[in-house]
């Protein structure tokens, strides 16, 4: 199994990507798939500009997907990550995860949505609705959290 | 007097420092070329050289911590050595997914 990732500047479909990772075989009995949107934070919000750190960032979601594989019976995994700027509504990030179970799909989607959020080098900048430019966003803690869940208990 | 100059003594060696997001704003840079002295050990070390070397390094570092360091694309920590890393990446906490 060869995770499949890309970081692009270009919106992605969903039902091209699970095509494309289901296309020519019949033991995928299970496709999970995540997929993370911009908010528009209750109007606050005109868009939301996505730097990255171009090598890394592939690199650094392909060693996360190359753990994913490690942990559970995957028969797929795809990731992609969008930059530059992304409006209110629109897709910021896709994760499939797909096994013959879905037990297997549901928990590796999970761990890799999880150690993206703190792993990957991508940052977020606010573009407000009233034309200014806004501040980084900040990393929560709940991210950290959520990213240990996966850690053996020491 | 011939003073010599602790610099000329010292060996240096080249590497490649890439700032993003709050960090390349505040270093005024988003990437640079620098000789930095062969005996800074970990990333820490590295960290307070930058540090007198300006105001902008001030303000980048102020809160020392904060900051994350990648050495040649992968994730260190303050007390990592910079071994014979190329290439040092300072950013704030990741925001993307």
């Amino acid at each position: 199994m060869i995770p499949v990732i890309r970081i692009q500047r270009e919106d992605f479909d969903l039902s091209a990507e699970i095509a494309a990772l289901s296309a020519g075989r019949a033991d995928i009995g299970a496709v999970v798939s995540f997929i993370g949107l911009c908010r528009d934070e209750q109007g606050r919000l005109s868009a939301l500009e996505l730097e990255h750190y171009p090598g890394m960032a592939e690199a650094e979601i392909g060693r996360v997907a190359a753990e994913a594989a490690a942990r559970w019976p995957l028969m797929g995994l795809v990731a992609v990550h969008r930059y530059g700027p992304i409006r209110p509504g629109e897709q910021i990030v896709l994760v499939l995860a797909a096994s013959a179970h879905r037990r297997a799909a549901f928990e590796a989607a999970d761990f890799m949505m999880d150690y993206l959020k703190t792993r990957a080098p991508f940052w977020k900048r606010e573009h407000r609705s009233d034309g200014t430019l806004g501040g980084w966003v900040e990393a929560k803690t709940d991210d950290d959290d959520a990213a240990k869940r996966w850690e053996p208990a020491p | 007097m011939n003073a010599v100059s602790p610099m000329a003594t010292s060996a240096t060696r080249t590497v490649r420092l890439v700032y993003f997001a709050w960090v390349r704003e505040r270093v005024g840079l988003p990437e640079e070329t620098l000789d930095i002295p062969a005996d800074l050990a970990t990333v820490v070390d590295l960290v307070r050289w930058l540090k007198a070397r300006g105001e902008n390094y001030e303000a980048a570092f102020a809160r020392e911590t904060l900051v994350r360091v990648a050495l040649d694309q992968h994730h260190a920590k303050p007390q990592s050595p910079l071994g014979n890393a190329r290439e040092i990446a300072f950013f704030p906490p990741m925001t993307g997914g």
